[in-house]
Order: C-alpha cells, then structure tokens, then sequence
C-alpha cells in the first residue's frame, strides 16, 4: 500500500530535477532544509530521525540533494523526507515536507478492532512492517 | 557523440551577447577600482571571453561539457587576491557558470577537524554553503602537512577533489596563497594542479601602484593628503617596502588608518580652532612623519612584529 503522507504524495514520485525545484524555492524562501529518514511510517510517529544538521545558510539546492544521496545510499530501503523549516517570527514551524525516498515494497497497515464495555468498538492501525525488528522491516 | 549541430548558416551577434550578460560593466569597473594588476586584469579578460564563447557554443549545440572553470591565484600578501576572487564570482554567475554566485570564503580550520569522524562533515558542511557559487580556500596549502602523513587534512583534500571532479556545475573552487607555497603544494598534490583550469598569478605593486591605491582608498573614505603628506608618504612607502612583513594593499590600508588616527589626535589637541571641513579631511605631513618607518635608528626598533605594527 502505497504511503501518502505529507505534500505531493498522491503524485508519482517526484524525480529528482522535481526534487531540486521544490527545494531550491525552500532555500529562496529562507527555510532550513531538514533530511528524515524512518522504517516505521505510521501516520501518528512523530520521531523520524534526522540525517545531520539542519540545512541553514544554503544557496542552492545541489547542496541538499548531495547530502540526499548520501542518506539515500545507506537508507535507501527506508522513508526518506524532506522538511523546510521557517524559524521566521509567528511561523517556527515547518512549511512544507515531502517524501523523497520510499521502500520497494510497502506492506502497509492493518487495522485491528478491540472490543471493549458496552461492545464500543476501539481501532488502532499498526503497520506490517513495524512487526518485525528494526533494520530488517523492508526487504 | 550524437548532438545534432547547429545550423551553419545561424549567426551571432558578438556585441549583443556581450551587452546582454553585462559582464563588460564588471569588467570596467575591476579596471577603474583596482589599480595596477595588469596581467591579472588580462587573465579575467581572456577567461571571460572564453567562456562567453563556450556560453554561445553550448547554445547552438556545438559543445555539451561543462568547461573546468577551478581556479588558483598566487601572489604576496595583500595583493587583492580576495577581492578579485569577488570579482570572478560575479563575472561567472553573469555568464551563466554558477548558479547563485556567493563566495564562501575558509581556511583550513574551516574545513580540517580536530578528531577522527570531524573533518568529513565539516569540509561537506563547507561544500553545500558553496554549492552554486565559488569556494575561495585562502593559504591552501596548510591542507597538506608533509610532515604527518595521519593530518586529518588529507580526508580534506581527497573529499574536495572528488567534488571538483564529479560536481564542476555546481561549484567553482578558487585556491589561493603564497607562490612558492603553492607550487610545493601542487607538486605533492597532483590532483588539484589537473583539476585547475587557470593559474593567475598576483604581482607585487610598484610604489607608484602603492600610492595610487592610497589615494584611491583615501577618496572612498573622504580624506586627502595635502601636497607635503603626499611628499611624505611617497617616502614612506619606499622605506615601508623594504621592511619585514610588508603586505603591499593590506600594508597601505593599515598605514593610513593609523595617519587617521594620528590626524585627529592632532586635530583634537586643539580645541580652540575653528575647523572647516577641508581641515577635517585633510592629512598632513605630519601624520605621516610621525610613522615609526622614519625612525633613523633602527637598532632600537625591535622585533618585526613591532615594525609591521607601526
Ligand atoms: N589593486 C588594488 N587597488 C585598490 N585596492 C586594492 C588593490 N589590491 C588590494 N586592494 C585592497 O587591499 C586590501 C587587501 O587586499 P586582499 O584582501 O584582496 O589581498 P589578498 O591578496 O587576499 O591578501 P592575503 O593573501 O593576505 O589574504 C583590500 O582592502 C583591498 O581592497
Ligand atoms: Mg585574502
């Protein structure tokens, strides 16, 4: 099941010219550009863990997409994301995010009804891949 | 290669090309600002004319490489190194050979780290500030220390050359220092010496040079020497010159932000004169002579790192 989340994820996968364009207009705004990576794509994980610093004082964008492909050689089979981040007085906060990298297969999620008193029903989704231990969920 | 040519009969006006990038504007503003550096104002010449033909070549499909525009410039001290590095920066960005056109300046403790895992962050770190512009690494050669063949400074270096290599689109790396200094370091470098396109070599000014880039730098600031300062300050620079840790602009441009100095000291010890405003921008004879450069007997001036300091 393919992953939607964040902007442009119910497009094709952006090449990486598209990527480019979309962070060099981030760097022309100001934003600090931010590279994420995961193997636990569940909607509600806030915790993605960060690839380096944040990108502040870039010119161009080749500087991201350099560090991209580095995190993309050793992550490549996991979720990778792009954050830009606003530090600008009332924003402080991200302006925009997009997945850039996404594994071969995406087993995607169940969802597993409990019932509980007065047979209300409680749901919770878990992702397949989250089953198995870390470093081994994708491949 | 399959490129489909362009067709022979297309034309091209030279003069609109040139009026168009505006590097003309640069490149007349670089002769009236900097004095003297002749060979070095011929160099950026020819290279902006070479890469405005690659620029029409690229155009009409008669080239698909990306020209190798790295860069080293060899000169004294306070040559104008620097400056002309800012200069390059935005005849490159106006033609089209960089995207952005900053400079990002470093040395090696910029790009060299203290413990093993430091410096490849830190030399990437560098990188992507100056991917899109020009990368100016001043005194290069502290990136190579013979002595240590274990210097972090090497995982520098090899780091660098990948990316002069595999990213010339994306940046331009210009290194500079000391002639000798960098010939030693291209001879046990070999890389870089094959990856740089263009060596521009900085000369020494002349006195004369001297002194016009006093005056020049004088007029920025509104201050002028009267006609016997001027006398005086020829003189200073000739004894100036011959003196240890001369570095010829750099040299002149903390002499006579000591002589402004020296002019209101002068100028505030009286306070009952009524000054106009020539007074104010003038520096006179005696704001020169009272440099140490003048002192007869030399014995008593100490160390060379008193003598550049005065
Ligand atoms: N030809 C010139 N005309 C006018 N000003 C000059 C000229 N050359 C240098 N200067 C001035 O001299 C000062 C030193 O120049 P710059 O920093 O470019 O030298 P540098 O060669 O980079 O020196 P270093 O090797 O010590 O770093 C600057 O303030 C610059 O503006
Ligand atoms: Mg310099």
């Amino acid at each position: 099941m393919r992953i939607t989340q964040g902007c442009f994820s119910f497009l094709p996968d952006l090449t990486d010219e598209q990527i480019s364009r979309q962070v060099q207009y981030c760097l022309e705004n100001g934003w600090a550009v931010n590279i994420e990576f995961t193997d636990d794509p569940h909607p509600r994980n806030n915790f993605w863990e960060m690839w380096g610093l944040p990108m502040f004082d870039l010119r161009d964008a080749a500087g991201v997409m350099m560090e991209l492909n580095q995190c993309r050689k050793v992550y490549g089979d996991r979720y990778i994301r792009l954050s830009a981040f606003d530090s600008s007085h009332g924003w402080e906060s991200v302006r925009l995010s997009f997945i850039v990298n996404r594994p071969k297969e995406e087993p995607g999620f169940r969802l597993e009804r409990h019932e509980v008193a007065g047979r209300n029903i409680r749901y919770t989704t878990k992702s397949y891949a989250a089953d198995r231990p870390e470093g081994r969920r994708y491949g | 290669m399959d490129m489909d040519t362009a067709d022979m009969t297309d034309t091209v006006n030279l003069r609109e090309e040139l009026e168009a990038v505006g590097i003309e504007e640069i490149l007349t503003q670089l002769d009236r600002e900097l004095i003297g550096l002749a060979p070095v104002k011929t160099r950026i010449r020819e290279i902006a004319s070479l890469l405005l033909i690659e620029r029409i070549r690229k155009r009409l499909n008669l080239t698909s490489e990306v020209p190798t525009l790295h860069m080293s410039f060899t000169g004294n001290p306070g040559t104008g190194k620097t400056t002309v590095a800012l200069r390059i920066a935005s005849i490159l960005h106006r033609l089209g050979f960089v995207r952005r056109g900053q400079v990002v300046s470093v040395t090696r403790d910029e790009l060299v780290g203290q413990y093993i895992g430091h410096t490849a962050p830190k030399t990437k770190e560098v990188l992507k500030k100056a991917m899109g512009g020009v990368l100016f690494i001043d005194e290069a050669y502290y990136l190579h220390r013979p002595d240590n063949e274990r210097d972090y400074g090497q995982e520098a270096i090899e780091i660098l050359l990948q990316v002069m290599e595999s990213q010339r689109e994306d940046l331009v790396v210009i290194l500079a220092g000391y002639g000798d200094r960098m010939d030693k370091f291209f001879a046990s470098n070999p890389g870089f010496r094959s990856r740089i396109a263009h060596h521009i070599d900085f000369p020494d000014y002349s006195e004369p040079e001297l002194l016009a880039i006093a005056e020049l730098m004088l007029g920025d600031m509104n201050y002028k020497f009267s006609a016997d300062a001027r006398e005086a300050f020829i003189r200073y620079i000739a004894l100036r010159k011959t003196q240890p840790l001369f570095s010829n602009a750099r040299s002149i441009r903390n002499a006579l932000d000591r002589m402004r100095l020296r002019q209101a000291n002068r100028l505030v010890a009286d306070l009952d004169r009524v000054l106009t405003a020539d007074d104010i921008m003038s520096l006179e004879a005696s704001d020169v002579l009272a440099s140490r450069v003048f002192l007869k007997d030399r014995s008593t001036v100490r160390s060379a790192e008193q003598a550049r300091d005065r």
